[in-house]
């Protein structure tokens, strides 16, 4: 590619390819399963390109979360449901659906593409922190969460613990407290 | 001189097409959820891009957060398709239809 | 330079529009006869007033009998001003004193006819506010304030007519008088309309001015859009058939409006507009061929008649023909002197009728009747004097009226002349038919009517005023002696004076008493002694050549139809189609929008995308892609 290092095109080609089967995979495959290991791919094949990018400490950060809790997650639902029955992609309850939804997609790529060809953005550099490729930027990294973002940081963890109490008592189920008060009382006449 | 920011973002936009295509497609819950999460990191790959090209580390940052809070989705997310699973039997994301009009 | 007490001219009509509002007021504690005579002596009052004004209007030389007094304006736009003014001259005074006169005596012999009426003075309401507004019509100053009288008097004539509504013909009657009215009111709108627009001023005085400005065509039309009006006011052809109807109110009101007062508004109203019809000759023979036409039919359907009041009321109808007549050939004053003398021979006749019918118990068929000469001798006397009057036999009122317009007939066209005098004939012979079959013979009510009927004369209240009025229809031939002088100078131009000659005029005189007398004694050698006869009572005369029935047919049914066409094609099926068709949309679009809310989320997701996409295709044409 254009002045690129041949070391940097390959890299690129190879991980921009494997995302996309990845992608497409997690859209296409009928068992669910399969999807979820289409994510694990398109996952790996982005932190190849965080890599590249420059964004060691992130790439790693995406595998442990995403790859490594968030897909685990997701496979621990599928199994525990049994969700994993076949369903047909062809089978439409909707009306006009696919099409519709196909003609949607391809208006916004056509406008994407109207928008980039005319414009380019940009904006100052090193507005936040400086940042320089390739050199490890955890320190500046730390820098703006704890400072510039330090609201958005605090909040995040109010979410995590929201988000973990919530689900807690979204599949809690019931009678499961007149049990354990059942046990206490006959703990009791013991 | 490494690969033009502009290839990045194509792939990002192909990504998140995809994404959405399988959020509209897609019958069933759980691989709708995984679309969602194709467009965010989707959304992640354009991020990191801007910040590699700006020399920002406001994108890196972002991408942070960004990740935390698809976390936390997805704890919900999940919790709640438990719940509705357990009510009925089908995962087919049509049988939600309670606020039709 | 007139005596001060011509200064209460605007009392005239004023004095029974109080009494009418005092009535409003006190009448039903009033009651039966205190009431009556509150309104007999208001219009006594304007009887009394008016002769005073004239009184003070002949003491001006001839050349200056004009006396306008103005009592506000309605608008100021042109010059002069428009508003309420009343106007005292020879025609008006004529005017004022035979209508306050007529009406105070029928308003006496009211008080006797409708006692015991449950409405009693409810009818002296509505008497009273009609003799104000036929006193506003003849003292108008300006056609304004003539089109005010003259909506007055159609307004109480529908409600006098439909007084006991009870009856549903005499409330269909009353609705018949009112809208064939309108049409006639219709006409003279359009010409108080096309005067003020070509002449700005309604004014007597300066239209007559004015009017020499105005080119022929204008003048047509508003002579004959004015004709219109009197044409429904005076129950000519083609307007006529709401008169024989409207005789299903109470006697006196027969008497006062449709044959003294009211009818004669119309002839009143194309006297005044002398001036102006003097210069439309084309017009003036159409109202006199209306004139003559509208007379024959009225007699001759008169000729058939059974009912004692329909008789007269057709009689009324050709005599206003005879007036209409006059006025077409141009001997207004001749046309006055009839209404005068007409006033006061049909409503002794109607007054006469009125009592037969009180002495019958209501029964209003004269085959029914006969004999009555020996129980009502004054009534009988009464009658056969308007008889003789109406007839036109020497030396009464009637005579020398008919006179008049025939010898002016006479020099317009021969035929117009013989026709008018075979319509002459015509009315000696129909009244005396209603004479004789009424009055001669032999009673026929003994033995087949149920109620024991005692003919009997009416009370003083009754008697009095038909006799006066007889006395008038003998000795009212005095008039003509100055009427002509006297009205003259208020006809500009000169009416046209007789001229052919005193020879021919004492050959046509003659011939013209003849004829009265023949008239008069056919009818006697006829009818004296049956009751019947086929041949002289045909069916079509009967039922007035069935004018009504054709009228229903041609206009009211088509009129009808027509409604009923718009009701079906324009309301059912266009407009309620618009409406329903409004609702209907609205209904389908919003049942349309709702369909959106499927509750399907991959549904929901494409439209967020479709919205997402104009948001962005939006701000890419703003920034000009």
């Amino acid at each position: 590619m254009f002045g690129a290092t041949i070391v940097d095109s390959i890299v690129f080609s190879v991980a921009c390819v494997f995302a996309l089967i990845g992608a497409l995979g997690v859209i296409s495959f009928k068992n669910p399963v399969h999807s979820a290991l289409g994510l694990v791919l398109c996952l790996f094949s982005i932190a190849v390109l965080f890599i590249e990018q420059g964004a060691d400490f992130l790439a790693a950060v995406q595998i442990i979360v995403y790859a490594g809790a968030i897909v685990v997650l997701f496979l621990f639902v599928i199994m525990l449901l049994g969700v994993d029955k076949e369903e047909s992609v062809k089978d439409e309850t909707l009306k006009f659906q696919l099409p519709l939804a196909i003609l949607a997609v391809a208006v916004l790529i056509g406008l994407f593409i109207a928008v980039g060809i005319g414009y380019w953005v940009s904006g100052a550099n090193s507005l936040t922190g400086n940042f320089k490729p390739g050199v490890p930027g955890i320190l500046e990294l730390a820098r703006a969460i704890f400072t510039t973002y330090l609201v958005p940081f605090e909040a995040t963890a109010a979410l995590l613990v929201i988000a973990v109490v919530g689900a807690v008592m979204l599949v809690k189920r019931e009678g499961m407290a007149k049990r354990q008060s059942e046990e206490i009382t006959v703990g009791e006449q013991n | 001189m490494s690969v033009p920011t502009s290839w990045f973002l194509v792939l990002s936009f192909a990504l998140f097409s995809i994404g959405l295509l399988g959020v509209l497609v897609r019958k069933n819950v759980l691989i709708v959820l995984m679309s969602i999460e194709l467009m965010l990191n989707a959304a992640n790959l354009s991020f990191v891009s801007f910040s590699s090209r700006l020399k920002d580390i406001g994108g890196i940052s972002a991408v942070f957060f960004v990740l935390v809070v698809a976390a936390a989705e997805v704890v919900v997310g999940l919790a709640i398709v438990v719940s509705i699973y357990r009510k009925r039997l089908g995962s087919s994301i049509d049988d939600l239809k309670e606020l039709q009009g | 330079m007139f005596p001060e007490v011509i200064h209460v001219t605007y009392l005239i009509p004023i004095a029974p529009l109080v009494a009418a509002v005092l009535l409003v007021l006190f009448g039903k504690k009033l009651g039966d006869p205190a009431s009556g005579y509150v309104a007999t002596f208001s219009v006594l009052l304007s009887f009394i007033l008016s002769a005073a004004v004239v009184g003070s209007l002949a003491s001006v030389s001839a050349g200056h009998r004009f006396f306008e007094q103005s009592i506000f304006t309605f608008f100021n736009y042109g010059y002069p001003p428009v508003g309420v003014a009343f106007l005292l001259d020879p025609l008006s005074a004529v005017m004022i004193l035979f209508v306050s006169g007529v009406s105070t005596l029928i308003c006496w012999y009211s008080v006797g006819y409708m006692k015991n009426d449950p409405q009693f003075h409810k009818f002296f309401i509505y008497l009273t506010l009609f003799v104000a507004s036929m006193l506003t019509l003849v003292l108008g100053a300006n056609l304004l304030v003539t089109f005010i009288g003259w909506e007055g008097v159609g307004l109480c004539s529908y409600l006098l007519i439909s007084f006991w509504f009870e009856r549903p013909a005499a409330a269909s009657a009353g609705k018949k008088a009112m809208i064939v009215n309108r049409v006639g009111d219709a006409g003279f709108l359009l010409a108080i309309f096309l005067t003020y627009s070509v002449g700005k001023t309604l004014d007597y005085e300066h239209l007559f001015v004015f009017s020499k400005t105005f080119s022929h065509g204008v003048l047509i039309a508003i002579v004959l859009l004015a004709f219109v009006g009197a044409i429904g006011k005076s129950a000519q052809l083609p307007l006529v058939g709401w008169l024989p109807d409207a005789m299903e109110g109470p006697t006196p009101v027969s008497a006062l409006i449709h044959a003294a007062t009211m009818v004669t508004a119309g002839v009143y109203l194309m006297v005044r507009l002398s001036p102006l019809l003097a210069s439309v000759p084309v017009v003036a023979h159409i109202i006199a061929i209306v004139g003559i036409i509208t007379a024959a039919f009225g007699a001759l359907s008169g000729s058939a008649q059974n009912d004692i009041k329909k008789v007269l009321a057709y009689s009324t109808v050709s005599q206003l023909g005879f007036m209409f007549i006059a006025v077409g050939t141009g001997a207004y004053v001749a046309a006055i002197f009839l209404m005068v003398a007409h006033s006061f021979y049909k409503a002794c006749l109607f007054l006469s009728a009125g009592s037969v019918i009180h002495a019958m118990d209501e029964e209003q068929d004269i085959k029914k009747m006969g004999g009555l000469r020996k129980f009502l001798p004054i009534t009988t006397a009464a009658f056969f004097i308007g008889w003789m009057a109406i007839g036109g036999i020497f030396p009464l009122s009637g005579f020398w009226a008919k006179r008049s317009i025939l010898l002016h007939a006479y020099e317009v066209s021969f035929y117009l002349w013989l026709a008018t005098l075979l319509t002459a004939l015509l009315t000696a012979y129909y009244i005396g038919r209603e004479f004789c079959l009424v009055f001669l013979g032999q009673p026929r009510w003994g033995n087949k009517s149920k109620k024991h009927l005692s003919p009997h004369e009416p009370g003083l209240n009754m008697k009095i005023p038909t006799v006066t009025l007889a006395v008038f229809a003998v000795f009212g031939g005095l008039l003509q002696l100055n009427l002509g002088n006297w009205l003259n100078p208020a006809l500009k131009p000169l009416v046209i004076a007789s001229s052919a000659g005193s020879n021919t005029d004492l050959v046509l005189s003659i011939a013209d008493a003849i004829i009265a007398a023949i008239g008069a004694y056919v009818a006697f050698a006829l009818w004296k002694s049956r009751s019947f006869n086929k041949t002289l009572e045909p069916a079509f005369l009967a039922n007035a050549f069935y004018y009504d029935y054709y009228v229903d047919k041609l206009i009211a049914r088509s009129a009808t139809y027509f409604a009923k066409l718009v009701d079906n094609v324009v309301e059912t099926k266009t407009i309620s189609y618009i409406v329903k068709g409004a609702t209907a949309l609205a209904a389908y679009s919003g049942d349309a929008f709702r369909r959106l809310t499927t509750g399907y989320i991959r549904r929901s997701v494409l439209l967020f995308l479709g919205g997402l996409i104009l948001l962005m295709a939006y701000a890419g044409f703003k920034g000009g892609f």
